[in-house]
């Protein structure tokens, strides 16, 4: 307790020090903590160092450089099987963080949109969002992960039979719909009609998610300096209109603009190129589909309960954000003459926000380590590509654990800085 | 309203405004009850309303008759093996599986337990379940007496049972320091070796306790720190004869556990370890030696930066090499310790939190009375801030609960790594299998995460309503 110190007795005369003497004592423990400690670390160090030898483990960081030599089967980076166990842990680094990512952003979206739900006065709507809520915030997150994976992704049918999703199959299962219920006139044609349409270019099947695969040509990097040129465009109206408004008091659609900007800049550009980004389709060639893009089904399993678990958490955190604004604010906002979206916007979300975000960063934060149950379904994040195959083939478990450790942890601590200086903008400011 | 019949005075001039004529009553304000304004105020206010709950109820009606038609009317009952679940066989669509679950269920609750001892874990469950009640009911006595019981004696018991007991302890104190008592012998599976060790040892420690704190704080230290020593050593000592004497029941490797009885096994191990750590952790983070309170923001912050999953396997790779060479952990030991270390850091966190709700007049308070710290901590701040943060130790055991699941893959087979192994069984495959096992472990843990979560909160509310007064 910081705040209570008690002040030092007198000490008691004829004696130079005592047990009471608060300064003293405190010394004398944390000597003591102080030495257990290291006669404790000394034991593992040595322990370490005997059980090893005895074992016949090699020990050191030296094994990143050898050849790796097993297949990993997405990564956003060249990798192959003669490539080394540094690479390796590249690859799995950045498949940890692709669904991190990822997973952060959905299970915002669907934390916000459920969170908004359960506050809706429609009583249907409020019911199926706080059943939402329930369900996926009591079922462990590796049960989720091992549901889709195991009981809905893999009974798909197979990549023959696969699911397209586009113009074609929607036209044709309406045509086919509405000859079954003896509307054939109607349906007829429009089934011949989606016939002769191209076909579809997103399946689903049980081998994963596939999907056309962009090809850039020359002159594609100007749309990516156009589109980087809106972000600083947007970025630097958003400032202007900020300050024009608290000088003025006049509101300028910093979002709209800020959305068309975006929008047009990168497709004048493309224009300017000759449209340089082509489109590979894939295509259905013997017993699997050869081009575009494959989403490998461990991915999207990992990355749907992990959104749709998250998602719950986040739900209750915006739910009791937006509670904690009281109803005076609304209130105020009315009666200056705001109208409800500009209320919502511009009174209740920033004070919603202070609530929100410092649970919100401890959301994130367990999405991302909750990332590494991909393990159990065989997604290659870092802690499968290291923790499972690395560890098996060297094992170096000391080493490596304490890698991975270390990663996480660096993870953990930029989160927390990062949430940290955005909560400290939204932060209340006492005077 | 006055009455208007009635005589009334002479109007004078000054009087602004005075009715002569007789009003109508007003008809009834339009109702503010009844179903068609509930209805329009909650289910058609506007356009986008209507269109929300059209949505809504179309989204009950594609989920909801579904799942009880696969689960209850299309389901079948009945059966020895996968041809009762073929919707071939039995020529009509067919839904959950059920005699699937019935087949497997002593593996989902008791693993690979052998059957004759199977009795061991019912005890054990049912002896948990009878000091738990009690001891959530907030209007029951004896709640100090119950909380001893279950998270002392109960623990003690339980491993007993569920092992076997018979530990074969070799050496304490003495023994570790090389005095070797090993050649005298035993009888009932105790080794008297052990007790004579046991014995002097505790001699011995008493003794160094008083001399040290007799020489630092005078006689009355003195005194106190042998009582605190013999008394802690006693206790040990039951609880080392309870887990040493040969009790007769036959051991039961842990390997053999799985299933339900695995979850529970960490579960509960986890937050009753993790209580006194967690108590101890938050104190050091809270005290003013900076050794002892960096070392504490250190070892939780540690913990809780880094996924469960590689705390589990430092604890099942990497502490074996940090140990000595002769010892073997149980893999079911080496979870535990990862889910305590875990669990502890979590704890910690939540037992702060009460602490930080102690107002510092508590404090001052019991200095005043002439409380020393430790006293202080002990009957003022600790029995308040403990009861504040209960629903939130009810949360921690639902995470718990819901991370055990996490053991299956250190090759552990708790609910779901039991389920996940029968589902590989090939007399039980069919196309609906999967689905059937999902819905039943998924009822099995929502239940006991719902049902906690609302003790929580009905907790929760309580603690508010007490905080207010």
């Amino acid at each position: 307790m910081s705040e209570v110190s008690p002040a030092a007795p007198p000490r008691p005369k004829g004696r130079r020090w005592s047990w009471t003497d608060p300064k003293l004592r405190s010394q004398v423990i944390q000597i003591t903590v102080a030495v257990i400690l290291v006669w404790l670390l000394w034991s593992f160090y040595s322990n370490a160092q005997s059980n090893l030898t005895r074992l016949g483990i090699a020990s050191g960081f030296g094994f990143l450089d050898n050849r790796a030599g097993f297949a990993i089967s997405q990564s956003l980076v060249p990798y192959n099987e003669s490539m080394s166990y540094g690479r390796a842990f590249l690859v799995g680094l950045l498949n940890t963080l692709l669904v991190a990512f990822l997973g952060v952003i959905l299970a915002t979206l669907i934390g916000f949109l459920m969170g908004v739900a359960r506050l809706s006065k429609n009583v249907v709507i409020k019911a199926l969002a706080s059943a939402y809520v329930e369900i996926t915030r009591n079922l462990p997150p590796l049960f989720q992960i091992m549901f889709w994976y195991l009981a809905v992704l893999a009974t798909l049918p197979g990549p023959r039979q696969s699911w397209g999703f586009g113009l074609q199959p929607l036209l044709g299962a309406i045509g086919s719909g509405l000859s079954s219920i003896g509307l054939g006139f109607l349906g007829g044609p429009l089934s011949a009609y989606a016939a002769s349409l191209a076909a579809p270019g997103v399946f689903v099947n049980n081998r994963g998610l596939v999907v056309p695969r962009p090809i850039f040509e020359d002159g594609s990097m100007a749309i990516l300096y156009a589109l980087i040129a809106a972000f600083i465009l947007s970025f630097l109206l958003a400032r202007w209109a900020k300050k024009r408004r608290e000088a003025t008091g006049h509101f300028f659609p910093v979002f709209w603009t800020s959305l068309g900007l975006i929008i047009v800049l990168p497709l004048l550009a493309s224009a300017a190129m000759g449209f340089p980004v082509g489109v590979e389709k894939p295509e259905l060639r013997g017993f699997n589909f050869v081009g575009g893009l494959r989403v490998i089904p461990e991915f999207v399993s990992l990355l749907l309960a992990l959104s749709i678990y998250t998602g719950g958490f986040i739900a209750e955190i915006v739910r009791s954000g937006i509670l904690a604004v009281s109803k005076g604010q609304t209130e105020a906002a009315h009666s200056l003459g705001l109208r409800n979206g500009p209320t919502l916007r511009l009174v209740i979300i920033p004070q919603a926000m202070r609530v929100i975000v410092p649970p919100l960063t401890s959301q994130y934060l367990n999405l991302t380590k909750n990332s590494s149950l991909g393990v159990a379904v065989g997604y290659p994040d870092l802690f499968a590509v290291f923790a499972g195959t690395t560890l098996n083939q060297t094992g170096q478990a000391i080493e490596i654990i304490a890698i991975i450790m270390a990663v996480y942890l660096t993870i953990s601590i930029v989160t927390s800085a990062i949430m940290g200086w955005y909560n400290k903008r939204v932060a209340l400011v006492e005077r | 309203m006055t009455d208007i019949s009635a005589p009334r005075p002479s109007i004078t001039p000054a009087t602004p405004f005075v009715s002569t004529a007789f009003h109508e009553p007003q008809p009834a304000p339009v109702s503010t009850r009844g179903p068609i304004l509930w209805a329009r105020q909650h289910l058609f206010g506007s356009v986008p309303q209507v269109l929300l709950t059209l949505f809504g109820i179309w989204l009950v009606y594609v989920t909801v008759p579904p799942l009880i038609k696969f689960f209850l009317i299309d389901a079948v009952w009945t059966g020895t093996n996968r041809d009762a679940c073929l919707a071939e066989k039995l020529g009509r669509p067919v839904g959950a599986c059920w005699p699937f679950i019935w087949a497997k269920l002593d593996q989902l609750i008791y693993g690979f337990y052998p059957a004759s001892e199977r009795w061991r874990v019912n005890v054990v469950y049912w002896l948990g379940a009878l000091l738990l009640l009690p001891l959530l009911i907030q209007s029951l006595p004896y709640k100090r007496l119950n909380a001893i019981a279950f998270f002392g004696v109960y623990p003690v018991v339980a491993f007993v049972l569920l092992t076997g007991g018979n530990l074969d302890l070799q050496r304490f104190v003495l023994g570790w320091l090389g005095v070797d008592f090993s050649t005298i012998g035993g009888a009932q599976g105790l080794r008297i070796g052990f007790w004579v060790d046991y014995v002097l040892s505790t001699v011995l420690l008493t003794a160094i306790a008083f001399g040290i704190s007799r020489f630092l704080a005078g006689p009355e230290g003195g005194r106190s720190a042998a009582q605190t020593t013999l008394s802690v050593l006693g206790v040990l000592a039951v609880v080392l004869l309870a887990v040493d004497i040969d009790t007769g029941l036959p051991q039961v490797e842990t390997r053999l556990w799985g299933g339900l009885l695995v979850t529970l096994v960490i579960a509960v191990t986890g937050i009753t370890v993790s209580l006194p750590f967690g108590i101890l952790l938050a104190l050091g983070r809270r005290s003013k030696l900076q050794l002892v309170k960096w070392l504490c923001i250190i070892f939780i912050e540690f913990w809780r930066g880094v996924p469960l999953i590689t705390v589990l396997f430092f604890a099942t790779y990497m502490l074996p090499l940090f140990l000595p060479g002769r010892f073997t952990i149980d893999g079911l030991l080496r979870a535990l310790v990862g889910v305590a270390l875990f669990a502890s850091a979590y704890m910690a966190e939540v037992v702060r939190g009460g602490l930080q709700a102690i107002p510092k007049g508590q404090y001052e308070g019991a200095m005043a009375v002439g409380l020393r710290s430790g006293l202080m901590m002990r009957l003022v701040v600790l029995p308040q801030a403990l009861k504040l943060v209960i629903p939130g130790i009810v949360n921690n055991f639902i995470g718990l609960f819901k991370d055990t699941t996490l053991v299956l893959i250190v090759s552990i087979f708790d609910l779901l790594g039991s389920m996940r192994a029968a589902f590989t069984d090939p007399n039980w495959a069919s196309p609906t299998t999967l689905f059937t096992g999902f819905g039943f472990a998924g009822i099995i843990y929502f239940v006991f995460c719902f049902g906690m979560s609302r003790y929580s909160m009905a907790l929760e509310k309580r603690l508010d309503r007490a905080q207010r007064h």
